[in-house]
């Protein structure tokens, strides 16, 4: 008896999370790319054809008919679009360089100090995480603007004369996008760097290598992983980011999670937004399925 | 060690936190301006606050969002956890590389992604939108994120123990309430938070998903920032970041004493 309820549970444990992720996460895709293939229409819900139980086979078999690619032609025809998917991958890649420049001297500091004092440097980098993403965006508004706080002390300094234009511009969305997922790109360098054998450094040098050869040689080859990881976790969310171009750029900055946006609440066009997200995913699957290898290796390594 | 802590990684460490921290500094700072203008030092005030509590669309708004972090991360919890126990104590079972992909994609998928797919399946399936369909969504993807904390804390727990308990005649169900659950509680709480926090935080997922009378908070703040900066955002922003701030230093405090504590016993019990 016990031994069944036992295999009940087991069951049970994968199978109503598995379910969930299924109905939530997986049938949605299809859904979007359903209705990626239908028309825009007046009417509630926004497209055609809708597909209902009561009209048969024959209903099933019309509304497939109407199914078609032409939103994908005509995205795939309209410069706007195109312009807006490159310019997001650009801007993206721009800022996961930049990241990674701004995290690893910091995560290299952390793996560095003394043991004592890492928990409390590492506590100071996840704590800003937990605050709110869209607060730490607006705060940079009052720091970029014409008359903001960053101009004011340029002033002061007696630096400027002419207040800088950033905000509004593709440079404070780098600035919005460097600084919400640094601490994505801190910790899993952090990871790595921490478990680092240093005395392989401290060998080389003893061997006639400088510190810096001995840093790219030595330090840069070891922390790959963590380099990949972070890259992956600023790379792939930042290419379909809204929030950051939608408060800090400009009108000229082209990012797709924006025009999305816009398509579905400013045009009501479900159908060219769900193409949008479609096109978007398959950008993203290679990458994203990099890092899921990535991460599953490493819980294998672990276990 | 000092030796080797050299004085590039200090300078590094003080520009990184200052970056991470200034933005956040000012904003609290300028919470307590007297003037309506963001950017200009007028004096000390608490006048923002006073009006915050008198702006009843933001706190009906906050009133939602707690409500909706509350539900969604408790059943995120519970879902969360039971797929960091599936995915780590069973290596083989039909679908698990499909299992696991739909548990690290959300970790990274733009949420403009999630929030429209969502919106459409609910609307496919005749749901209709509003605070249920917001917790709902925020359940799908904080799960992915508790599933995380709590195998990386289940992967590095001794399984003997829980063995230990079946020798001694505990069913495995018995064994996991009593034995793993309990040494793996502080993964789950922090997962809890985790969850929590990211569903006070969303706004792109709930502005697809929610619907008329589930305005959230961070809804009305993005309405009221495109409008323009305004104190009385600061002001609910430095409340915000406050609460949170709090909840994660006394969380941190207790798991340190839990885990002295954890490690004072097994020193008792090697010595018996």
């Amino acid at each position: 008896m016990s031994r069944f309820l036992a295999f009940i549970a087991s069951r049970l444990v994968i199978a109503v999370p598995y379910l969930w992720l299924l109905v939530f996460f997986l049938v949605p895709f299809f859904i979007v790319f359903k209705i990626s293939l239908s028309q825009s229409a007046i009417a509630i819900p926004p497209y055609l054809p809708v597909f209902r139980f009561n009209e048969g086979i024959e209903g099933l078999l019309r509304g497939l008919r109407e199914l078609s690619f032409e939103n994908y032609g005509w995205l795939l025809d309209d410069p706007l679009y195109v312009n807006a998917y490159l310019s997001s991958l650009k801007i993206a890649a721009v800022s996961t360089l930049l990241t990674l420049l701004v995290g690893y001297p910091m995560a290299y500091g952390m793996a560095r100090a003394p043991h004592s004092l890492r928990p409390v440097l590492l506590m100071m980098v996840i704590l800003p995480f937990w605050t709110s993403f869209l607060i730490r965006v607006y705060a940079w508004i009052g720091i970029l603007k014409p008359e903001g706080l960053l101009n004011q002390f340029l002033f002061f300094l007696g630096l400027i004369d002419q207040p800088l234009i950033i905000h509004g511009t593709t440079a404070a969305v780098y600035i919005g996008i460097v600084y919400s997922y640094l601490p994505f790109m801190v910790l899993p360098l952090y990871a790595t760097l921490e478990k680092m054998d240093y005395s392989l450094v401290e060998a080389a040098e003893d061997l006639g290598c400088t510190p810096i050869s001995a840093f790219w040689k030595i330090t840069v080859p070891l922390s790959l992983p963590g380099i990949v990881a972070g890259c992956m976790l600023v790379f792939i969310p930042a290419v379909g980011e809204f929030v950051i171009p939608d408060l800090l750029g400009g009108s000229r900055t082209l990012m797709i999670g924006k025009t999305l946006w816009d398509e579905f609440f400013a045009n009501r066009d479900w159908p060219v937004s769900s193409a949008v997200a479609i096109i978007l995913l398959l950008i993203l699957v290679v990458p994203i399925a990099y890092f899921q290898r990535a991460q599953a290796r490493a819980r294998e390594e672990e276990n | 060690m000092a030796g080797t802590w050299g004085r590039f990684n200090i300078v590094a460490l003080i520009l990184g936190f200052a970056f991470l921290y200034l933005p956040i500094i000012l904003l609290v700072i300028y919470s307590f301006n007297e003037s309506r203008l963001v950017t200009v030092w007028a004096g000390f005030s608490t006048r923002w606050y006073v009006s915050l509590f008198s702006n009843r669309g933001l706190m009906d708004a906050a009133w939602v969002t707690a409500r909706v972090a509350f539900i969604s991360a408790t059943v995120a919890t519970v879902l969360g956890t039971m797929a960091a126990v599936a995915l780590t104590r069973y290596t083989r079972f039909r679908g698990r590389l499909l299992f696991s992909g739909m548990v690290f994609a959300p970790l990274v998928m733009p949420e403009v992604i999630t929030g429209l797919s969502l919106l459409l399946l609910f609307v496919a399936i005749g749901f209709e939108r509003g605070f249920m369909t917001v917790t709902l969504a925020h359940i799908t993807f904080s799960m992915c994120f508790v599933a995380v904390v709590v195998q990386s804390r289940l992967l590095s727990f001794d399984r003997s123990l829980e063995e230990a308990a079946m020798d001694l005649g505990a069913t495995p169900v018995k064994a996991f309430f009593q034995v793993t659950l309990p040494v793996i509680f502080p993964a789950v709480i922090s997962g809890w938070m985790l969850a929590f926090t990211l569903s006070l935080d969303d706004l792109v997922i709930a502005s697809f998903t929610s619907g008329p009378g589930a305005t959230t908070l961070p809804m009305r703040i993005y309405s009221q920032v495109r409008l323009g900066v305004t104190p009385e955002i600061n002001a609910i922003s430095t409340i915000l970041v406050g609460i949170v701030t709090i909840g994660v230093i006394v969380a941190s405090l207790v798991n340190k004493r839990r885990r002295v504590r954890q490690w004072r016993d097994e020193q008792t019990a090697a010595q018996i």
